[in-house]
């Protein structure tokens, strides 16, 4: 448990680095907990670049509002399920809403699993779990340019424990902008 | 350790754990367990002038023989020279089939190592031969020579002068390391803080292709080994993943998710001509880890599209889908042996992630390991050993068991966790 704890704090610390030198759409959500690895390296080639249209209207941007429901950018999932549950659709439905009225912006669904079974297996389960999610916002707006699923499988826990609460933590779809 | 090697002992097999070679490169430990009661006693005795190289000669051929279970070695400090026929019959009181002596000598800076294996009984060569090799290749020598000895004896060719790749986790580091067979000489064939999985060998053993996260998402790259060169052999939308090299290693078979679902296409070793094989049809089942049979003909893979993920074989066109595997819930990770005979995969029963051989005419089904969560079966290139991944201690490592499951060994890497293998070809 305090094992988890130092890797949130220290996710924090890098997090507030890289504020300071990132541009702010990149990943400054709240909700985000990525470990340190995953900061530093390049985007994909694939990625957005919409740096200039959206920094220049940082300060009214719902998308950087702690306390709008667009801070919440998990999904989770039953054991070896696929299915979008009832209680995500709130939020789900925000970000379809949100991405429909900003045109510009664009997101990466990641889909996770917990660490059991094959990696192979896995990242075609989590790529199923970010379909799901995607499909999902597609019917309440967004657009397909504006999305891209993909899978990181079971290969980057975001709990690194092996027992049914960090299992639960990893079997996530989560939405990057 | 200690306590393990005493259990063993009184359950009436042999264990042995040792420490492989005592170079100051050695990366993995190997451990030694369960080994039936038929086998071949062979005698193996200091190669004379062997010393000359630190007795690597006579210690790499143990350590291959005995690894095996196929052999009991009688270690001997006596120095059998490759000439030393009139000691038949004292190692046969003592108890040995086979006996192996040699000798080396070095000529103009290389290394000439003659070898002799006697069958006691008979009085009779059964190998007498010489190889010469650089200084720095001498393990490789002894891999060959094991393999010599290993193919005399059963009949079929020694696995022991091949390599393996795996991933190797140590810190935030990934690391896509290729090794001999007993782990020694590991190099990082390439290295990053991004997850790297799925490593599968060109059938001639010069190139890997393997998935790197390395832009934050899969993508399918093709590694030449000695120039490192790379290439991005599929980057599409979604996510890129199971290479499989046909036979021919013309095409890889991939997995895309370029439509949504996971699904398997085939595609030119340089990326060109990409061809869809599988779609998710009215259930949106994923289909993914294809697997060429070894005449080229057929690919296995992992679909969910009865509802529960089963190994399936397809022609490569895509058309005449069968179901294989019957048994349990969940069954993935297909390998099929170089005979194309067996299929091995990974069963989840009972909450257990394990390592099953099916027996594709008689569909006969074996389990073969006992882990809470092995994965990544992939056989030896002579098809009578699956290498897979497990689990001690809360890290990873892997595992090596026999075909019919008598014998079984394990590489344990000493700062890292070791998962993903995949056993390279025979080489020339």
């Amino acid at each position: 448990m305090s094992g988890i704890k130092t890797t949130a704090s220290i996710a924090a610390l890098v997090l507030l680095a890289a504020c300071s030198t990132v541009k702010l759409e990149d990943k400054a959500a709240p909700v985000e907990d990525r470990n340190t690895s995953s900061k530093s390296s390049a985007p994909t080639p694939q990625e957005p670049t919409t740096d200039a249209v959206a920094s220049s209207n940082v300060s009214s941007d719902p998308l950087n509002d702690p306390n709008s429901i667009l801070a919440k950018r998990s999904v989770y999932f039953d054991f070896d399920s696929y299915a979008v549950k009832d209680e995500y659709n709130g939020l789900i439905e925000a970000h379809a809403k949100y991405l429909a009225s900003h045109p510009e912006r664009k997101v990466v669904l990641q889909g996770n699993t917990d660490e059991r079974g094959g990696s192979e297996y896995n990242l075609a389960l989590g790529q199923k779990r970010a379909e799901a999610v995607r499909r999902a916002m597609a019917s309440l707006g967004a657009k397909d340019s504006q999305m891209e699923a993909v899978s990181f499988g079971k290969e980057k826990p975001k709990a690194q424990d092996s027992n049914d609460a960090a299992w639960a933590e990893n079997r996530r779809t989560d939405i990057a902008y | 350790m200690k306590r393990s090697f005493l259990k063993l002992i009184a359950l009436g097999g042999v264990a042995l754990c040792f420490y492989l070679p005592l170079s100051a490169q050695a990366q993995l430990r190997v451990e030694i367990s369960g080994v039936g009661a038929n086998q071949i006693p062979i005698a193996i005795g200091q190669f004379f002038d062997d010393p000359a190289s630190d007795n690597q000669i006579t210690a790499i051929i143990k350590a291959d023989l005995q690894r095996s279970g196929v052999f009991r070695v009688i270690s001997s400090t006596d120095l059998i020279g490759e000439s030393g026929t009139a000691d038949d019959a004292r190692w046969k009181t003592q108890g040995a089939d086979a006996l192996l002596g040699g000798k080396l000598r070095r000529v103009d800076g290389r290394l000439e190592i003659r070898y002799r294996l006697r069958d006691t009984a008979k009085g009779a060569d059964l190998a007498a031969s010489a190889l010469t090799v650089n200084p720095q290749f001498i393990r490789l020598a002894a891999h060959r020579i094991a393999d010599d000895i290993f193919e005399k004896m059963t009949g079929i060719r020694g696995p022991f002068a091949t390599r393996i790749a795996y991933v190797a986790k140590s810190g935030a580091e990934y690391r896509l390391e290729v090794a001999d067979s007993d782990g020694e000489n590991a190099f990082a064939a390439f290295r990053d803080t991004e997850p790297v999985i799925s490593p599968v060998w060109s059938p001639d053993g010069s190139k890997i292709a393997y998935v790197s996260f390395n832009t934050k998402k899969p993508v399918v790259y093709v590694q030449e080994l000695a120039t490192r060169r790379r290439i991005a052999v599929a980057n599409f939308k979604g996510s890129n993943s199971a290479p499989a090299w046909s036979p021919d290693a013309r095409k890889l078979a991939i997995a895309l998710s370029t439509d949504g679902l996971t699904q398997i296409f085939l595609i030119n070793a340089d990326g060109s001509e990409l061809r869809r094989l599988t779609s998710g049809g009215a259930v949106g089942a994923i289909n993914t880890e294809p697997c060429f049979s070894p005449d080229g003909q057929s690919i296995y893979f992992t679909s969910d599209r009865g509802g529960s993920p089963q190994v399936y074989r397809m022609n490569t066109d895509g058309g005449d889908i069968r179901r294989v595997t019957f048994n349990g819930s969940y069954n993935i990770s297909p390998a099929i042996s170089p005979d194309g005979k067996m299929l091995s995969y990974i069963s989840r029963r009972d909450g257990r992630f394990q390592v099953y051989v099916l027996d594709l005419a008689s569909s006969q089904e074996t389990r073969l390991s006992d882990g809470p969560r092995d994965e990544s079966p992939s056989f030896a290139p002579n098809g009578r050993y699956i290498m897979y991944a497990s689990e001690s201690g809360g890290r990873g490592n892997l595992s090596v068991v026999t075909v019919d499951g008598s014998a079984r060994y394990s590489l344990n890497a000493k700062a890292s966790a070791i998962r993903e293998p995949a056993w390279g070809p025979f080489t020339k």
